[in-house]
């Protein structure tokens, strides 16, 4: 006989390969048959969607205003992009397994980068925010923006990776039999996921404790900074995924991609989507991404109107488009308010 | 149970508090009473570790714990209800309950049947249990955080002006709750500025004025000192 857990694991297992097999015949679709324009488009929306689905783990969820988002990109997208640029053919090139151009190499190689990248990017977002989440409010987004400059300043002074010209000619791993957006799909469901199975645990409720009152949290036994640090190193870190697919996408970064500029477009779509709300972000990035390229009919006055509908668009929703509601899995929603209650009651 | 002494609270430049010294037994009701500013909640903010005492100890169940994280204050048995009630305004009562209960969630039955007592200790917050707490009345946000604070399981409660805001009759309610509370084995510390009230049911008081103790007596005696009556019972 099987047991009830053991079930559980296969029942979960077989989905997992389920929704991957999907993803693949969808990706390959989405490749054989999209204008490289569009592709383009679509790959740009599923990064920013990582960015403003883990920015609002930290800024929407627990409620910790941070504006330098960008920095952690760019230390993914540096460190995932030295990897297969730099170190690994100066180091590994013989290694057999590591051959680039081939997809099992190309797969194994962005698979190294993306873990290199991630773990640089959660580690820079330990570093930077222990001592500047003892901060709140104002303050934390002026200390979180200066970090994101500091680390962008670091890499530009950094001759090895190419200064102000940056590193081009990364190898396109994640384009290697149409895989780029399986990748970021890949990517954008895990921070999804996350954020949506954080929301319904116990641990997301303290998290949400920690937005709703800190002194609060603290007073229910909460340790509060261990709850920042934890939601910042995670953001940080999928913001580092997010680099690294971008360095593998589009083959040249330099630091000004990772400016002051894309911080606030993150937490603008963040603010938009409405602060909390996991599709809110997943929307505001996406419009906000296709946004400018489906204006550009209008010539010169693009920027003009995608300025515009963002100004009316914070003066019709000021709570932003969903306020802190979700869509989607309303239903699924509403049984956690009383699943909460009800399994504590079985 | 618990032993304060010399406790001296700076906040910048500005001292709170100057070298306190208090004592609460187990199972009895203290009461600090004073005017603003006296340092009522600098006590119990020291206490309860919001706030780092300059120097001073304070005993916990014979343990020092002035120097310990607030949220391991409440894993050893306080807990409190901080002043201005705090609730998590945008989750229903229930699971501010339960955030009360956080470190012990995955006892279920345990944690479930805590809630139910907490709801017939309140059968008010029973009848909102699924309604977001920002929504309650100032008087259900104070059972609700006092709620909330008796999900830690503490030994003793920290209760900082519980009666701020609400209407007279409420208070009255408010007050027989917190002695029901310590009928059933809690120890009480109480910071009030309705002094009548407070030493109604206290067993105990300390008058505290400008970050020191004046006065410490029993609450009867307190009830009958003028000097108490004309600064702090308006007579």
């Amino acid at each position: 006989m099987i047991g009830k857990s053991m079930r559980f694991w296969i029942v979960r297992f077989l989905t997992i390969v389920g929704i991957l097999l999907g993803m693949f015949f969808l990706s390959k679709i989405i490749t054989d048959n999209l204008d490289s324009y569009y592709y383009q488009i679509l790959i740009q929306c599923g990064i920013f969607i990582t960015l403003a689905v883990s920015l609002n783990l930290i800024n929407g969820i627990t409620g910790q205003f941070s504006i330098g988002h960008a920095g952690f990109y760019a230390v993914g997208a540096y460190v995932g992009a030295s990897w297969t640029l730099l170190w690994q053919p100066r180091f590994l090139h013989s290694a057999p397994f590591l051959q680039m151009g081939t997809t099992f190499g190309d797969a194994i190689n962005l698979v190294i980068a993306l873990v290199l990248g991630v773990l640089a990017a959660a580690m820079a977002g330990f570093v930077v925010g222990l001592p500047s989440l003892r901060l709140r409010g104002d303050y934390l987004a002026i200390v979180t923006l200066g970090f994101g400059e500091v680390i962008r300043i670091v890499v530009l002074n950094i001759d090895e990776v190419g200064g102000a010209r940056g590193l081009s000619g990364i190898p396109t791993l994640v384009s290697t039999g149409g895989m780029a957006v399986f990748w970021v799909f890949l990517l954008v469901i895990a921070v999804v996921v996350l954020s949506k199975n954080l929301l319904q645990s116990v641990r997301g409720l303290t998290w949400l404790a920690v937005r709703e009152d800190e002194i609060a949290a603290d007073a229910m036994g909460v340790n509060t900074t261990k709850v920042k640090v934890t939601a910042f190193v995670i953001g940080s870190a999928f913001a580092g995924a997010a680099g690294v697919l971008y360095a593998h996408f589009f083959t040249g970064i330099s630091p000004d991609v990772f400016d002051m500029n894309t911080s606030i477009v993150i937490t603008t779509m963040v603010v938009l989507g409405g602060t909390g709300s996991v599709t809110g972000a997943i929307l505001a990035a996406t419009l906000l991404t296709s946004l400018p390229e489906m204006l550009r009919f209008l010539k010169d006055y693009r920027m003009v109107i995608y300025s515009l509908s963002l100004i009316i668009m914070m003066l019709t929703r000021p709570q932003g488009l969903f306020g802190t509601k979700e869509i989607g899995w309303k239903s699924f929603h509403r049984r956690r308010r009383t699943s909460a209650g009800g399994s504590a009651a079985a | 149970m618990l032993t304060i002494s010399n406790l001296t609270v700076f906040y910048g430049a500005i001292q709170a508090l100057d070298s306190i010294s208090l004592e609460v037994n187990q199972g009895e009701i203290v009461t600090m009473i004073g005017a603003n500013g006296a340092g009522k909640s600098t006590t119990i903010r020291s206490i309860s570790g919001l706030v780092r005492p300059r120097s001073g100890e304070i005993i916990f169940e014979g343990k020092p714990i002035q120097e310990l994280p607030a949220h391991e204050i409440v894993k050893i048995g306080i807990g409190q209800s901080p002043e201005g009630r705090r609730v998590f305004a945008n989750m229903t009562v229930r699971e501010n309950l339960e955030l009360g209960a956080y470190t012990r969630l995955q006892k279920k039955v345990e944690v479930s049947s805590d809630i139910e007592k907490m709801f017939t200790l309140f059968p008010r917050l029973k009848e909102r249990e699924r309604q977001s707490a920002g929504t309650l009345s100032g008087g259900e946000q104070q059972m609700l955080a006092i709620g909330r604070a008796l999900m830690t399981r503490p030994r003793l409660l920290l209760l900082d002006e519980p009666s701020l805001g609400l209407a007279p009759f409420l208070v009255q309610s408010i007050f027989q709750i917190i002695r029901d509370i310590n009928r059933q084995g809690v120890t009480v510390l109480l910071v009030e500025q309705n002094a009548n009230q407070a030493l109604r049911i206290a067993n105990r008081g300390y008058v505290l004025e400008t970050g020191n103790v004046v006065l410490a007596e029993s609450a009867e005696n307190l009830l009958k000192n003028d000097d108490v009556r004309k600064a702090y019972l308006g007579e």
